[in-house]
């Protein structure tokens, strides 16, 4: 537990900073920061084991975003955890600021790797896992994939890994929000069956609604799910979840809020501009 | 220098837990003894380079030297992206090795030519780049870099690379080394063909031309001071590599040269052409039909200093 905030209320505010990040910078991806709100807020506000006093503690678990280009979720949820001032969001994108486009660990608390280039990210968390089971260290280590990044193979190089070597201390969750960078999923590169997929890998994999933090609390809460085995949660989402207008809209991977859509977009997330 | 390098990692990896060696399913009858005796630091990340240079990264991150070893290109140029993104800009202590630089691996075709690597590597922020010379170099290579000095590639040789230095020396990371003295000409050498250079300048000396070499077994950071010295005490400058003519050896000591702008040096770089070799052959084959055999080289040397010589003739006149 890191925040005093109720889980909602921190997804909530996840989402309203994303959109402000974006309006601030004229930059892009806000639907894919929308989507996974609920997942970063379970597991900053419930699950993971991490002190913002203390954000190098030996025994912390690990974050990695695979999907770097979220980075304004991830940014806003270490903020408002206290790993650094809220005003550094101010900073996202500009000349001379400290936050860039997509995650980075340079001087950022918090950040444990920074991505960007897509199916880096769980790679990496595959070797801090056995790292942590071969040095025999508690600490876990949770995977944020995007859906699109699944059509990178480095991705399946580490689903094949995971399970042979019987890291259980390793969590994928995959937001699948169903677009990716050029449409929808199912017509660019269809992942379905999706969860078998995982499964077959040899990871214990689980569908549940990445919305839901009653259902993200329930699966998270209790690592591993099974004994000996990698779990994957494939966490289905809405891209652009929170704002009507940018739902499940390829649009909203691209475009910058302003004007009337920004205010919209702060009503709806019950921010009075 | 494959077996050199196994056996000194072995015996780092006895005194100090975090050194760790990852392979690409590769090094059969080489990397046994290590994964018996130290199986909580030896990794077999399968026929997946990517995952293999990102699951060191990861476990360099936490806290362990890791070594991901297997041939030519596939632990360098496969997974290029983990080494820039994931090693190279975490700074991590990951250490590239690649076994087979050059044409190593002759016969076995154009797919197992390492011909490219040190020029795509060398762009790379952070990384060091190290090739050594002989076997001996490559035990003091491997222990320096098993401190743990941040990304780092290691070319080597495959396997019976005769030994160059067979008495003790002062290797230092980034400090070519003066293999032979001389003073009418200077053989810039990396990896391998160290030997080849030592030949070629022996040839030379039948003939009168006093020719040093230097073992430039650390690409980068380059030691432009031994360059320089060579270019002023000798005026004439060789660079050989076993790598395409493009932006390795030879385009990192140009960038020295020309940058210097030292008056009356010649400059002239043997390595392979920009071209896929597609002749079969072995080592020793190919590295002769491309000009990188003892008599070629001496040739080159010999005729760079003809060069110079008629250079100052004419500027005499």
């Amino acid at each position: 537990m890191n925040t005093q905030l109720e889980l909602p209320e921190l997804a909530r505010r996840i989402r309203v900073h994303a959109v402000q990040m974006a309006n601030r910078a004229g930059s892009c991806h806000v639907g894919s920061s929308l989507s996974m709100a609920e997942i970063l807020a379970v597991l900053y506000g419930k699950v993971m084991r991490v002190d913002p006093a203390n954000p190098e503690a030996v025994d912390r678990d690990r974050f990695v975003l695979s999907k770097g280009h979220a980075c304004g979720a991830l940014y806003s949820v270490l903020a408002e955890c206290g790993f650094f001032p809220l005003d550094w969001l101010e900073s996202f994108f500009q000349n001379g600021g400290r936050l860039p486009g997509h995650a980075t660990a340079k001087g950022i608390p918090g950040i444990e790797v920074s991505t960007g280039s897509l199916g880096h990210g769980l790679p990496i968390a595959t070797g801090m896992a056995l790292a942590a089971k071969r040095d025999s260290h508690p600490h876990r280590v949770f995977c944020v994939l995007s859906d699109g990044e699944c059509d990178e193979g480095s991705n399946w190089e580490a689903a094949l890994f995971a399970p042979h070597h019987q890291l259980d201390n390793l969590i994928a969750i995959v937001d699948y929000n169903k677009i990716q960078s050029l449409g929808h999923v199912n017509d660019v590169m269809p992942l379905e069956p999706f969860v078998d997929k995982w499964q077959s890998f040899g990871w214990h994999t689980v569908g549940i609604d990445g919305h839901s933090i009653k259902e993200l609390t329930s699966t998270l809460q209790t690592l591993p799910l099974e004994h000996g085995k990698p779990t994957c949660v494939i966490a289905h989402t809405v891209k652009g979840k929170g704002v009507d207008f940018m739902e499940d809209q390829l649009l909203w991977h691209y475009r910058t809020p302003r004007g009337d859509e920004y205010t919209q977009a702060l009503a709806q997330l019950g921010e009075v501009v | 220098m494959r077996t050199t390098f196994i056996e000194t990692l072995t015996d780092l990896a006895a005194s100090d837990p975090r050194v760790t060696l990852v392979t690409g399913d590769l090094g059969f009858g080489v990397v046994q003894d290590f994964a018996e005796r130290f199986p909580k630091q030896f990794v077999n990340a399968g026929v997946a380079e990517q995952n293999m240079t990102g699951l060191a990264t990861g476990m360099a991150l936490s806290g362990r030297i890791v070594f991901t070893y297997s041939i030519a290109n596939f632990p360098t140029l496969r997974p290029l992206e983990q080494i820039r993104n994931d090693a190279c800009y975490h700074n991590a202590n990951v250490v590239v090795v690649a076994v087979g630089g050059g044409l190593s691996y002759g016969a076995f075709g154009m797919t197992h030519h390492a011909t490219e690597d040190i020029a795509i590597l060398r762009s790379l922020p952070q990384i060091t780049v190290v090739a050594p010379g002989d076997p001996t170099e490559t035990t003091a290579a491997t222990k320096k870099l098993a401190e743990g000095i941040g990304p780092v590639y290691l070319r080597l040789g495959r396997a019976g690379e005769p030994v160059v230095h067979t008495g003790p020396i002062d290797w230092q990371l980034g400090k070519a080394l003066e293999t032979r003295s001389g003073t009418d000409a200077t053989i810039i050498s990396t990896g391998a063909m160290l030997a080849t250079a030592v030949a070629a300048a022996d040839q030379l000396s039948e003939v009168g031309l006093d020719v040093r070499v230097l073992s430039m077994h650390t690409i980068k950071p380059l030691d432009t001071q031994a360059i320089l010295a060579a270019a002023e005490q000798t005026g004439v400058v060789v660079t050989l590599e076993e790598h395409s003519i493009l932006g390795g050896l030879g385009g990192a000591v140009a960038e020295t040269l020309c940058e210097a702008g030292l008056p009356g040096v010649a400059f002239q770089r043997i390595g392979l052409p920009s071209e896929y070799i597609t002749e079969v052959g072995n080592q020793d084959y190919l590295r002769s039909r491309n000009g990188l055999d003892i008599d070629s080289v001496a040739r080159t040397v010999a005729a760079t200093v003809d060069t110079k010589q008629q250079f100052r003739a004419l500027q005499a006149v």
